[in-house]
């Protein structure tokens, strides 16, 4: 175009407060306010249906390409546990010292592969949907929310194998095994909450998604994924004696010890930090409604440029 | 077409919007690491310094639209426009100023909740939840947006994965699945040019009928005749400030005298 593009004097429009006071003179309301927390939740509520939809779909689309289809939801789990019972059961030789160490570790690698999974799609949730997210008007929460869904219904799965797993190896079925379900939800409770967090601030900050793998893996090696806790503490005098009731209580080493103790016959209450429940009550709630709250306070901000 | 009351009830006001985007890794530096640290260390205080460039998409623009107005958004690629249609939706926040709306005004488009790899029937359910209808609206509908788009003409493709959809059948099953929702205040960011002749003439149908159920309409094209057969008022925007605001015909010659002349000469 040869034409120049002169920046045209802007036609005038009726003075600000004309056009404030006109808005509200016919009860208009702001576009994109934030919502109060209470109508917040209401409205997530209502899209309660989209959040499932939303999470099955995810679920059953990730794997549609694949000729095996959707065994890979349980194979992919159990080739992780068989890659670290390679290293670490037969090469380093960790499982002389715990009873069971298939089912220890492949429990621990199951319980922790959800969280890790759930903290890893909870920083994408925004910042890899911005296209849903500048299209579409709903309550952002539902993003994380549905993610996290999705991480627990590939559990769901994982679980399944687990049960087939431990009884192949022999362990009786027992009533503590009803232990699981209060244990999957308190730590559904706590990766929904980290995951909130992670969202807001993976949504300002995209960089934290390439740091994560690292924080992440650094969490996995201190929390007994692999090997028992109060089994390095001991063998190991030489470190200081806080950081065993340190390690235990963090949330990852108390859900996962808590999933072995319901499962596990040969996993006793005596390798479980004292109140137990109470902590992975006390991580559930501190995670849950402080990353509710942490990601509302940003919820008109998501989805800019 | 629309017939104005006495006393016009305004459904969407914008009052002196500023819309500004902000890029990282642009600049100077373009996206080193030095400039990455630089931003990093510096912040708010030299922002331009560091590599974050602001694009002033939207500036000082004021208008009211009123119940049963169809309005259109023209200007030049890069105008503004779907960035101001965006703003209105309150799916970007402003920079200064307000957008005052009646309700929740809701952009004509489930692009991004849908996905390839589910069946068009599940993309249906997916898609209206996305907009927020209740699973048994959704069912009541159902068969009127897979008749309406016309997938199931040429044999049941409705139960096939999206992804093996040609790219109009695509287009087509989209923009029924939006326009099954009723809407308050309508946004439309240039959905009417999808699929053959029919369907266009049918998804024409379907807007008209949206227009008559919705408060108000807003309508995106750079398509100039179907500007002049839904709106009875345009706003042009030019690099970002609104140029013109008026009845249609006034402002499209105005327009097409700009761009240089009508691309051809009106149809009838």
């Amino acid at each position: 175009m040869s034409q120049v593009l002169d920046t045209p004097p802007p036609t005038p429009a009726p003075a600000d407060d004309d056009l404030a006071a006109l808005a509200a003179r016919h009860g208009l309301s702001v576009s994109g306010a934030r919502p109060s927390l209470p109508e917040y939740v209401r409205q997530l509520w209502a899209r309660r249906h989209f959040i499932t939809a939303f999470a099955t779909a995810k679920l059953t689309a990730q794997y549609a390409q694949a000729k095996l289809g959707q065994v890979w939801q349980v194979m992919t789990p159990l080739l992780n546990a068989a890659v670290y019972y390679f290293i670490f059961g037969v090469l380093l030789g960790t499982k002389r010292h715990v009873p069971d160490y298939i089912p220890f570790l492949v429990t621990g690698v199951f319980i922790w592969t959800f969280t890790q999974s759930s903290i890893m799609a909870g920083t994408r949730a925004i910042s890899g949907n911005l296209g849903l997210v500048r299209a579409l008007h709903f309550p952002r929460a539902a993003l994380p929310i549905s993610f996290c869904l999705q991480q627990l219904q590939q559990l769901l799965f994982s679980m399944a194998a687990l049960v087939v797993i431990l009884l192949c190896f022999g362990v009786p079925v027992a009533f503590s095994w009803l232990l699981a379900f209060p244990a999957l939800v308190l730590q559904f409770t706590f990766n929904t909450g980290m995951s909130l967090i992670m969202a807001r601030m993976g949504a300002k900050t995209p960089d934290i998604a390439q740091l994560m793998p690292f924080v992440l893996r650094t969490w996995m090696y201190v929390s007994g994924v692999m090997w028992s806790i109060d089994k390095l503490a001991g063998k190991h005098s030489g470190l200081p004696h806080w950081v065993e009731p340190v390690l235990q209580a963090q949330p990852a080493a108390v859900y996962i010890d808590l999933m072995r103790f319901a499962l596990i016959d040969s996993f006793h209450a005596k390798q479980l930090p004292h109140h137990v429940w109470l902590y992975a009550a006390g991580w559930a709630l501190l995670a849950g409604v402080g990353g509710f709250i942490y990601f509302w306070k940003a919820e008109e901000t998501y989805g800019r440029g | 077409m629309a017939e104005h009351s006495i006393e016009r009830i305004p459904t969407v006001v914008a009052d002196g919007v500023d819309i500004v985007y902000r890029v990282n890794g642009t600049g100077a530096g373009r996206g080193s690491a030095t400039a990455a640290l630089n931003r990093m260390l510096r912040r708010q205080q030299a922002e331009k310094a560091a590599g974050v460039r602001t694009v002033h998409a939207v500036k000082n623009v004021s208008f009211v639209a009123y119940k049963g107005e169809a309005v259109g958004l023209i200007g030049t690629n890069g105008s503004g426009k779907s960035t101001l249609l965006k703003a209105v939706a309150g799916l970007l926040p402003v920079e200064n100023g307000s957008i005052y709306t009646d309700g929740q005004p809701s952009l004509l488009g489930v692009n991004a909740a849908l996905m390839g790899d589910l069946t068009g029937e599940k993309n249906v359910y997916l898609g209206g939840l996305a907009m927020g209808m209740s699973r048994e609206e959704i069912r009541d509908r159902y068969e009127g947006i897979v008749d309406f788009s016309g997938i199931n003409e040429k044999g049941d493709f409705i139960t096939l994965p999206m992804r093996t959809y040609s790219s109009g059948m695509g287009a087509r099953l989209r923009f029924s699945i939006a326009a099954a929702k009723d809407h308050d205040v309508l946004l439309i960011d240039e959905a009417l040019a999808t699929g053959d002749r029919s369907f266009q003439k049918r998804s024409e149908k379907r807007i008209r009928e949206l227009r008559e159920q919705a408060g108000t309409v807003f309508l995106v094209s750079h398509n100039n005749k179907s500007i002049r057969d839904t709106c009875e008022r345009v706003l042009w925007l030019e690099r970002g400030e609104l140029r013109m605001d008026g009845p249609t015909e006034e402002v499209m010659q105005a327009y097409e005298e700009f761009t240089g002349g009508a691309d051809k000469p009106k149809a009838a």
